[in-house]
């Protein structure tokens, strides 16, 4: 707007407060924002793009990149795609492990989300203790896979290996420990005076308001629609669990606090039902046209060193077809939209990133509101660069 | 409410009769195909039609297929909550005219996901509020996702890599 009333304020694409490369450029008057207009792209990688020359199991890595908070729900998000695609079925104790470790992805993601929520506002400390567990998770997809971050946890067909008992053993010291620094957290926060101030009807979007945005995930279960995938359209045996759906009413930016801390307790006890129940039975599927087989094999079975060179070249094509799968990721419903044209490579894959859906809502969330309630409300709607930009 | 195929596809024949130029079920979910021209009367249909009510847009998003006469697609994924209901819209244009109407006006979230379809397929919705790049550089004079811009062959043997040290 060119009025001389009004002050054009950047803010970012570098600033530490928008938690990534965007851009928002803010229209204000004195401290109050009339308007602003969003600048993304910033990171862009063209990941649809390089998965149409990519293999089935290359393109798991590049799922890791889009919320790196939580990799491993992307990673089993898209394997679970495939596996769709291929029509197979896995087994109860992949299903389990797969819970296990999506949400321990949740838990960390969240733990992000509020504790970087709190820093915003002002209150460095919880960051500092719930840092010191999303730490412990880490150690445990160290564990698994050997890397922290960009994970590539799991491959199409199951696990690259089981869970040894150290892992057993860290995720159960993990549950142990985990709800008495969340307890001194929500001390710190929950009820306390200045954050509630700082954030009650702060960034308040109605539910209606939230559909027709898109919304999904926390977010809109915040504004008060009780949607989640896992429970809609269950997947990898959730509905053999036992878990609550926390749900907000006024959908600011205190509801997205208090439900995304309420789904870290709920993650908390699946994993401890999934732990304690895990059945029996052999982490992968026999798919051997896209299962990497034991690397012990490919040294001394033909066989197995056939498939290992055709999956590792790429040669081996998926049947022909055209699939949406949804999985309740961290911040949303990610979706992979996945058609294949038999060949080697998706003909087309779309990934529905729940950032770059709801992230569009912001300047009505914003708008009439004053300069540090913005950078609330943008650091609870949790959005991550990586998947906003894809 | 229990919706099945036939009921949906039954709703949208009789309202729309031959503008239904296809219809398939053997996905994993109701797939129909209609013209461009009726695109955002079948969404509307979809949504505030009190017997149907998909209210919530999942994904928009195009595709491109060099081989078929109408070359560029656009699809959309549909969603009824408490029926848990989904429904794959699409439809195809040509690419020399490939213009389409927008559905922001009945879904907020399709602003992006248009302009994130514009970028990549240089597909124009019109009555788009505010239609230009969201992910690319402003100046990019192609729509990169189209098929006749293939990703470098990483096997190619005629380029000289001594000086990036590959």
């Amino acid at each position: 707007m060119n009025d001389n009333r009004y002050t054009t304020l950047n803010l970012g694409p570098t600033h530490p407060a928008t938690h990534g490369i965007f851009q928002n450029v803010l229209t204000m008057d004195g401290e109050r924002i009339i308007d602003t207009e969003q600048t993304i792209g910033y990171i862009h990688r063209a990941f649809e793009k390089i998965a149409e020359r990519r293999p089935y199991y290359q393109i798991t890595t590049l799922t890791d990149r889009m919320n790196y908070c939580s990799s491993p729900i992307n990673n089993i998000g898209w394997q679970m795609a495939v596996e769709k695609l291929l029509g197979v079925t896995p087994t109860k104790r992949i299903d389990y492990m797969r819970i296990i470790l999506m949400e321990l992805a949740r838990i960390t993601d969240h733990l992000i989300c509020n504790s970087v929520l709190g820093v915003d506002s002002g209150a460095l400390t919880g960051f500092v203790y719930v840092f010191q567990e999303r730490e412990k998770v880490y150690e445990i997809y160290e564990l698994l896979c050997g890397a922290r971050l960009t994970t590539n946890v799991g491959r199409i067909g199951g696990f690259e290996r089981d869970f040894t008992p150290e892992v057993i053993k860290k995720i159960y010291d993990f549950l142990d420990h985990l709800p008495k620094v969340l307890r001194q957290f929500e001390k710190l926060l929950l009820r306390n005076r200045i954050f509630m101030d700082r954030t009650i009807h702060v960034g308040a979007i109605s539910a209606e308001r939230a559909m027709n945005y898109g919304f999904s995930g926390p977010n809109l279960r915040a504004a008060g629609v009780d949607y989640d995938v896992r429970v809609t359209s269950p997947y990898s045996s959730y509905d053999d669990f036992d878990f609550t759906i926390p749900v907000g009413s006024q959908g600011d930016t205190y509801d997205r606090f208090c439900v995304r801390q309420e789904e870290v307790w709920q993650s908390i006890k699946l994993i401890r039902n999934a732990l304690d129940n895990l059945p029996e039975g052999k982490y992968f599927i026999d798919v051997p046209e896209f299962y990497l087989p034991p690397k012990e094999d490919v040294y001394d079975k033909m066989e197995a060193l056939i498939w290992h060179f055709k999956i590792v070249m790429g040669e081996i094509g998926a049947p022909v077809g055209e699939i949406y799968h949804s999985v309740e990721a961290a911040n949303g419903e990610l979706g992979f939209y996945l058609v294949s044209d038999g060949g080697r490579t998706p003909y087309r894959l779309h990934f529905r990133r729940p950032c770059f859906i709801y992230y569009q809502a912001l300047p009505e969330m914003i708008r009439g509101g004053v300069l540090s309630d913005a950078i609330l409300t943008m650091s609870s709607m949790n959005v991550i660069a990586g998947e906003l930009d894809g | 409410m229990d919706m099945d195929n036939s009921f949906i596809t039954g709703k949208l024949k009789t309202r729309f009769t031959e503008s239904i130029l296809s219809i398939e079920e053997n996905s994993d979910m109701l797939t129909i195909v209609v013209a461009r021209e009726v695109i955002h009367e079948v969404i509307r249909f979809l949504k505030e039609n009190e017997t149907l009510g998909f209210t919530f847009l999942t994904t928009l998003c195009g595709i491109h297929y060099p081989d078929q006469e109408l070359q560029l697609g656009v699809i959309y994924h549909l969603h009824h909550f408490s029926d848990n209901t989904r429904i794959r819209v699409k439809t195809f244009l040509p690419l020399e005219n490939p213009v389409i109407a927008t559905v922001t006006d009945l879904f907020s979230a399709a602003n992006w996901m248009e302009r994130e379809t514009y970028d990549f397929y240089g597909i124009i919705f019109k009555g788009h509020p505010n239609l230009k790049r969201i992910l690319n550089v402003e100046y990019l004079d192609y729509f990169p996702m189209r098929k006749e811009y293939p990703l470098e062959d990483p096997t190619r043997e005629d380029k000289d890599d001594r000086f990036f040290g590959r």
